[in-house]
């Protein structure tokens, strides 16, 4: 009898050896005189215990993790192949409470499904809502993509079925989607685990799109430094391509090359056409002329992911879960030094201690958390005494913070919230794309001032000059990376004052 | 271990750029597969690829120096992408900075004087709750400690 073995082989797995892992089970099984097949899958997110290993019983499937390869041959001599009992078996993986608390409609197959398998996408519903989608009208797709209240997950929060209603309604020689896989912020993941665990969702999701709004050509802007997710999206792409399944229009994977501003939807675009990644003013807007002038859908890998489910499932049934104005499920990452790290996907609505403190169970490390910063390097850091802010974009918006594309990053009390409001302008000042003042000045400027404060020198004035040029970057930037660069320096500012010190100052 | 990057060769140069001056908005592809085969984007290499694209020099010049992945001079053997992003600040990365650069004798940007490695920066790679986390070439590597950093450091300077 063929025992059958799951390994995921997202990145988070590779970077601690998922792939020693498969060489040591196929030698020890060798050894043992036992027959294994391995599927190589996504991850299903919870990522202390990568490299898990899953082997399918009569029960479900169990799992063991995190794996070292070292540990494989003893693992299998107590009888990892049959489910056995061991210190490392977690169970059937489902049943943690991390993954029994989540509401997966997007990640529904993330860890489970072997990616590169139409048969297996097929045979988990996949394609439904593209079926539905192609015995509809655009419009009829457009009105259901309003009807279950879907917003942009990139970080503005923009309603889908309003840009889709734009593009469907503006003319123009030709029409494109472009998808924005490049995801840049500290702390998110989301998007590189959909890629390299269920491609063909987000497949699925841009034929609607191209359907929908009447584009013949899709990109994919997948970032560089995501090699395995865009290895698994080119490959995904021509099974589809083989299959005959790309009736709407081809779709290309296009890869970043490494600039964070690429991920403004107009620096993207100019990316698109092989130029200098520089921020375009607006309007136009890229739905009236975007790509080489054309009108032009540009959405984030999770709401083109969230597509097939509103279809299959109907809008209603999306609408009905979320908070407020934020609709349907958040793909929640949890990050930096918290104990469960990873993917949580649930209704928007929890609150953020909730998350961090219940779902993450606080830090890796033992000790205790000093600051969340939610929505990538361009958000805010919440003290503790935010935590009962919902996850929700208007209610983190009212703490001047943002939700963005989800993440949240634990630190615990060792962070000088000083050095994060260093970092923040200091990341600003390498990737801002030169177009704008504020951006480009303000940022280099920032630093020195943040410098001239720590060595203690005019403090008074130097805190003053540092909220003033906040002030000009916020209103005065092309695009969120110098607008919103003085969120997290400000939450810094505001809510932990007593790092602003110079050391001589604060020995006193 | 990367191939090593192939010897200038204006003629296979030019070949490689006509395989994707078909693609809309094709610098960035251009860019990635001359790389990928000589190891850096020349002077000369962006010079044929802005003749053949029938767009000028300058253009071709403004992208390749837009972009931090294009390089116009050639790598170490191995490209070594250490996280400097605040999950991985969460995690301990300054630690690790501190130790690889200690330990290399380089600072960001360089590369070592043997040619073995050369070290950049990367702002995420999306390995936040398994920081601090590194790509070797295309090869990512997280939970830098101990004895899985010390392979690393091993492994770049291989």
């Amino acid at each position: 009898m063929t025992s059958r073995l799951f390994v995921p082989k997202d990145a988070a797995a590779l970077a601690v050896g998922a792939d020693e892992v498969v060489r040591a089970l196929t030698q020890a099984a060798g050894k043992a005189g036992r027959r294994i097949e391995v599927v190589r899958t996504g991850s299903r997110g919870l990522f202390r215990l990568e490299p898990l290993v899953e082997v399918e019983t009569d029960e479900g499937r169990i799992g063991y993790g995190p794996v070292s390869p070292d540990e494989v041959a003893e693992l299998v001599a107590a009888g990892l192949f049959d489910g056995a009992e061991h210190r490392l078996r977690i169970g059937p993986p489902e049943a943690l409470p991390f993954f029994a608390r989540q509401t997966r409609l997007t990640f529904a197959r993330c860890g489970i499904i072997d990616p590169l398998s139409l048969n297996d996408y097929r045979a988990s519903g996949g394609f439904a809502g593209l079926e539905k989608a192609r015995a509809m009208a655009p419009q009829a797709i457009v009105e259901a993509v309003k009807a279950s209240g879907l917003r942009g997950r990139g970080g503005a929060g923009f309603p889908a079925g309003i840009k889709w209603e734009t593009v469907l309604g503006a003319s123009g020689a030709r029409k494109y989607v472009a998808c924005n896989a490049d995801e840049g912020d500290s702390g998110t993941f989301a998007d590189r685990m959909l890629m390299e665990g269920d491609p063909f969702l987000l497949i699925e999701g841009l034929l609607i799109a191209m359907r929908a709004v009447g584009a013949a050509k899709a990109f994919v802007y997948v970032r560089s430094e995501y090699p395995q997710a865009a290895q698994t999206m080119t490959e995904a792409l021509t099974l589809c391509r083989g299959a005959g399944l790309l009736a709407e229009g081809d779709i290309e994977v296009r890869l970043g090359a490494g600039a964070y501003v690429c991920g403004e939807e107009t620096a993207m675009l100019e990316s698109l056409e092989g130029r200098r990644g520089q921020v375009r003013a607006k309007p136009p807007l890229p739905a009236h002329a975007g790509l080489f002038g054309q009108p032009t859908l540009v959405n984030n890998v999770l709401t083109l992911a969230a597509i097939p489910t509103i279809l299959s499932a109907g809008p209603e049934a999306y609408a009905a879960l979320g908070f407020g104005r934020s609709r349907g499920t958040a793909a929640v990452q949890l990050a930096g030094d918290v104990k469960n790290g990873g993917l949580f996907e649930t209704p928007f609505g929890l609150t953020l201690g909730e998350l961090v403190l219940q779902i993450g169970e606080g830090t890796e490390s033992g000790r205790p958390i000093r600051a969340v910063q939610a929505g990538g390097p361009l958000g805010a850091y919440f003290p503790a005494s935010l935590f009962d802010t919902p996850f929700d974009y208007e209610a983190f918006a009212a703490k001047d913070g943002l939700v963005g594309h989800g993440g949240l990053v634990v630190f615990n009390d060792t962070v000088d919230m000083a050095e994060q409001a260093r970092f923040a302008l200091e990341f600003c000042a390498v990737e801002s794309c030169g177009k704008c003042t504020p951006c480009r000045l303000g940022a280099v400027r920032g630093v020195e001032t943040v410098d001239r404060i720590l060595a203690g020198r005019d403090p008074g004035a130097s805190l003053e000059l540092i909220r003033d040029l906040c002030d000009t970057m916020k209103f005065g930037s092309l695009c969120a990376l110098g607008g919103l660069t003085p969120l997290p320096v400000l939450s810094a500012l505001n809510h932990f004052p007593e790092d602003f010190r110079a050391p001589h100052e604060a020995a006193e | 271990m990367t191939p090593a990057p192939a010897p200038w060769d204006e003629a296979r140069a030019a070949q490689i750029i006509r395989a994707h001056a078909g693609l809309e908005g094709a610098l960035l592809p251009i860019f990635h597969a001359l790389q990928a085969e000589f190891g850096c984007i020349s002077d000369e290499a962006a010079a044929l690829a802005a003749e053949i694209l029938n767009i000028s020099r300058a253009e071709a010049h403004g992208v390749l120096t837009f972009y931090h992945d294009f390089r116009r001079s050639p790598p170490g053997r191995h490209v070594l992408k250490l996280c400097r992003a605040e999950a991985c600040q969460a995690r301990g990365a300054r630690t690790v900075e501190a130790r690889v650069t200690g330990e290399l004798g380089v600072g960001f940007g360089e590369t070592t004087s043997d040619a073995a490695v050369t070290l950049l920066p990367a702002y995420c790679l999306g390995l936040c709750a398994s920081g601090p986390a590194a790509l070797l070439d295309e090869r990512p590597v997280a939970r830098l400690e101990g004895e899985r950093l010390e392979r690393l450091i091993r492994d770049a300077r291989a």
